[in-house]
């Protein structure tokens, strides 16, 4: 029995909450099995109790097990911002009735995760406020991430299907303007990648908005669960195209914790200078793209230089500029350049003249002072209840990132702080983006100092990275290995496990499930765009058309992310 | 600006802010005065840029290509024998191993007993190819590798599923395009330092012009 809540448990019905424990637990966090019966009162109590207050619901999506009684589960992941602890819910579902309350009452971020898991696998919520379908078309028929859809089938999507939203607004006041439904997108140079928005304006101000995803669906979670474990480093590369580097360490941080291996320390010197970079190359194109969008052009040429240089380092790695697949489970895919360590130092001269060019620029000029200050403004509190992490909520005042609550790699050995801001508006998340890059550096800067360690570049199991290539030819039991490993894949032990990194916009977690099959059983993502996106329609509550286009910008919304 | 951030660790519950507070403007940026530092970084790059103070970031593609590493994830190359004929032994590693399931290939009987296998067919589907370089890591054979080749462009799509021939082109070949391949260590040293060189060279060609100009290409 939990050891918290003991008045809540005692209220419930015998069974209602129980622990999981024993050897087949999950051993990354506590995971409480939850009958659906008791969640909204469970979820009520977490959310607000002040002793566990577990304000943030970082994700919330389906899993399927076809030979379990109880097919479906809907898995909660919460947070507690202030005491960093981390719980998992689950709820098991019958087939015949995958039926659970909505808790979008208890975290307004719920909302799209809910749609999610009706469009996936076809649980349903009572009392949600727009259960429909959300990556998926509205002709799509059938669940695709139950284990028994065949992803062969093809459907026709006609248009008339399409939805069409019926916007409530609130009375027409005593507005002199007639009101207007406009939509922008999916195709649009001001949308930054496939989305749509459905704008009711009264004027020039928006009184109602949808927005809709979907346009881009990449099937990663289900292409994940038909091949080997390496064979999905590619697939993440597409998640947040901007910082694909993160992903990369993200993701196989994740498989190595569940194989019980540790990446070499010059591996994960260079993951942790490498995502520093990838997090300065994302801000400069959120914060870049952000201003052009207000009209600033120049910000946007002195911002991609250092994207350009950073690139240039990342290719000379690993052999690729965006999708770099950097990362090898164990370690990184080829050694070092001999001149790493001279061309970080180079960028570490090129890119603060830059940063302080832009702040000259911008920061104190009225002309973006006036479409960024108080635009799209939202208090830590809302932010945290929708779900959001990353630079966005640290600019509405709240302190939370990953690299600092759960230090990992080897944040915890450099001097750096977390920025926080209190604005919560474009202009602070602007500067905030700044401020981190700084932090970025000096990060970076920290660790060149400190020199590249010796030693291997992979770590040297031949059950998890391939042997060398001398030794693959020259020796049977390399070769051997050699084959095993690419024909079979790494044979991860059964069990499940939620991994995490910062990604350049909140935290970018994995939970991974494995059969010990050599295939993954489900790769499930955290994006952290998906709630900042989910939140489009109520910020953009009485601004005008022009300030949802900053605002986009700012919250560096990445379609390969939010849709998967 | 920062907060501690071990206020995370404090016990008891922070509170987490309640309502947003922007920032409020100074009355130098009411009167639009910080433009005038503004345009002077404007100016001042325009100047540069016009003086040849500094390095263009610009290049004419094509006529002026940017330089890849060795490890460019590009083209593939088919890898050949001394005597010509393809190295590949058709054991499908690189098949299975790819992510993008773009390779295919049809194994033949090889004369020599030794080889017992070739590809009878082996295309590579390049539109749907994600240039991860799982093949080359997984090849026994060193038979395929990449080169730094990176201008793809097809008419059709029939036409992008590149065959045996096209991969074995000899052009592509040239020691200075390979890319992405099995490591040797020497060889990038080598090649690190003749980069260093060529650099110190321009280095010391600047320093003896005096005033530090790269005159634009």
């Amino acid at each position: 029995m939990p050891p918290e809540l003991p008045e809540l448990v005692a209220r419930l019905p015998e069974g209602a909450v129980t622990e999981s424990t024993g050897p087949d637990a999950p051993q990354d966090q506590p995971t409480w099995i939850v009958r659906r019966e008791a969640l909204l009162d469970v979820c009520r109590e977490l959310q607000s109790n002040r002793a566990t207050r577990y304000d943030l619901l970082l994700e919330m999506f389906g899993m399927d097990y076809p030979d379990r009684d109880e097919r479906f589960e809907a898995v909660y992941h919460l947070y507690s911002i202030p005491s960093g602890e981390r719980l998992r819910l689950k709820v098991p579902l019958a087939e015949s009735d995958p039926v659970l309350p909505t808790v979008t009452t208890v975290w307004k971020g719920a909302n799209w995760y809910e749609r999610e898991a009706f469009d996936m696998f076809g649980l349903r919520f009572d009392g949600h406020p727009n259960l429909r379908r959300i990556l998926t078309h509205e002709a799509f028929q059938g669940h695709p991430l139950r284990k028994d859809y065949d992803p062969a089938r093809r459907w026709i999507l006609t248009e008339d299907k399409m939805y069409m939203p019926k916007l409530e607004a609130p009375e027409k006041g005593d507005s002199m303007f007639e009101r207007m439904t406009i939509n922008i997108g999916p195709s649009h140079p001001a949308m930054h990648g496939t989305f749509r928005m459905i704008a009711m304006v009264d004027g020039e101000e928006i009184v109602a908005s949808e927005v809709e995803i979907g346009y881009l669906h990449r099937c990663f979670e289900k292409m994940s669960e038909t091949h080997t474990w390496q064979q999905v480093i590619p697939y993440t590369d597409r998640l947040n195209y901007c910082s694909s580097f993160i992903n990369n360490v993200g993701y196989c941080r994740t498989v190595e914790r569940m194989l019980g291996v540790e990446a070499p320390p010059k591996a994960v010197w260079a993951r942790t200078i490498l995502s520093e970079f990838s997090r300065v190359m994302d801000h400069c194109v959120a914060n870049g793209s952000t201003l052009v969008d207000v009209g600033a052009l120049t910000n946007f040429w002195y911002f991609f230089q250092p994207r350009e240089e950073i690139y240039g380092l990342l290719e000379s790695v690993c052999g690729a500029r965006l999708t770099v697949s950097a990362c090898r489970i164990g370690g990184l895919l080829a050694d070092l350049p001999p001149d790493f360590v001279a061309r970080c130092r180079h960028l570490l001269e090129f890119i603060p003249p830059l940063i302080d060019d832009i702040e000259t620029l911008v920061d104190k000029n009225r002309i973006w002072l006036d479409r960024s200050v108080g635009i799209a403004a939202i208090s830590g509190e809302d932010a945290v209840n929708w779900g959001w992490t990353g630079p966005c909520l640290r600019a509405a005042g709240v302190a939370f990132d990953s690299r600092k609550a759960h230090p990992y790699d080897l944040y915890d050995t450099v001097e750096w702080e977390v920025p926080v801001l209190r604005g919560g508006d474009v202009y602070d998340r602007y500067r905030l983006r700044m401020l981190e890059i700084r932090q970025s550096l000096a990060i970076i800067r920290q660790l060149v100092d400190r020199g590249m360690p010796e030693g291997p570049y992979v770590v040297d199991d031949p059950h998890v990275a391939l042997p060398p290539k001398d030794a693959c030819y020259n020796q049977m039991e390399s070769m051997i290995y050699h084959f095993k490993l690419i024909m079979d894949g790494i044979q991860v032990p059964p069990g499940e496990l939620y991994g995490f990194v910062e990604g350049a916009n909140g935290e970018l977690g994995f939970y991974c499930v494995s059969d010990g099959s050599g295939k993954p059983y489900r790769v499930r993502v955290r994006p952290p765009c998906f709630p900042l996106f989910s939140t489009f329609p109520t910020l953009m509550q009485g601004h005008t058309i022009s300030d949802a286009i900053a605002t986009l910008g700012g919250l560096n919304v990445i379609a390969g992310e939010l849709e998967r | 600006m920062s907060v501690d951030p071990r206020a995370l660790e404090l016990p008891g519950v922070r509170e987490h802010p309640q309502r947003p507070e922007p920032r409020r403007m100074t009355l130098a940026e009411r009167l639009y005065l910080p433009l005038l530092s503004g345009l002077a970084v404007t100016i001042r790059h325009m100047v540069q840029n016009l003086l040849g103070l500094r390095q263009r970031v610009t290049i004419q593609y094509p006529e002026e290509r940017r330089r890849y590493s060795h490890r460019y994830r590009g083209h593939h190359i088919l890898t050949t024998r001394p005597d010509g004929s393809v190295r590949c032994v058709a054991c499908y590693l690189c098949a299975t191993a790819c992510p993008a399931e773009c390779i295919h290939i049809e194994a033949g009987e090889h004369p020599d007993v030794n080889i017992e296998k070739y590809p009878v067919v082996y295309e590579i589907d390049m539109l749907r190819c994600v240039f991860c370089g799982y093949c080359v890591d997984a090849c026994p054979e060193e038979a395929i590798i990449m080169s730094n080749n990176y201008d793809m462009a097809y008419y059709s799509r029939a036409q992008s599923i590149v065959g045996k021939a096209d991969l074995m082109k000899p052009y592509t070949i040239d020691p200075d395009n390979l890319g992405y391949r099995p490591s040797y260590p020497e060889e990038d040293a080598q090649r690190a330092q003749m980069r260093r060189a060529a650099v110190d060279l321009v280095a010391a060609a600047k320093a003896k012009t005096g005033s530090g100009a790269a005159t634009p290409a």
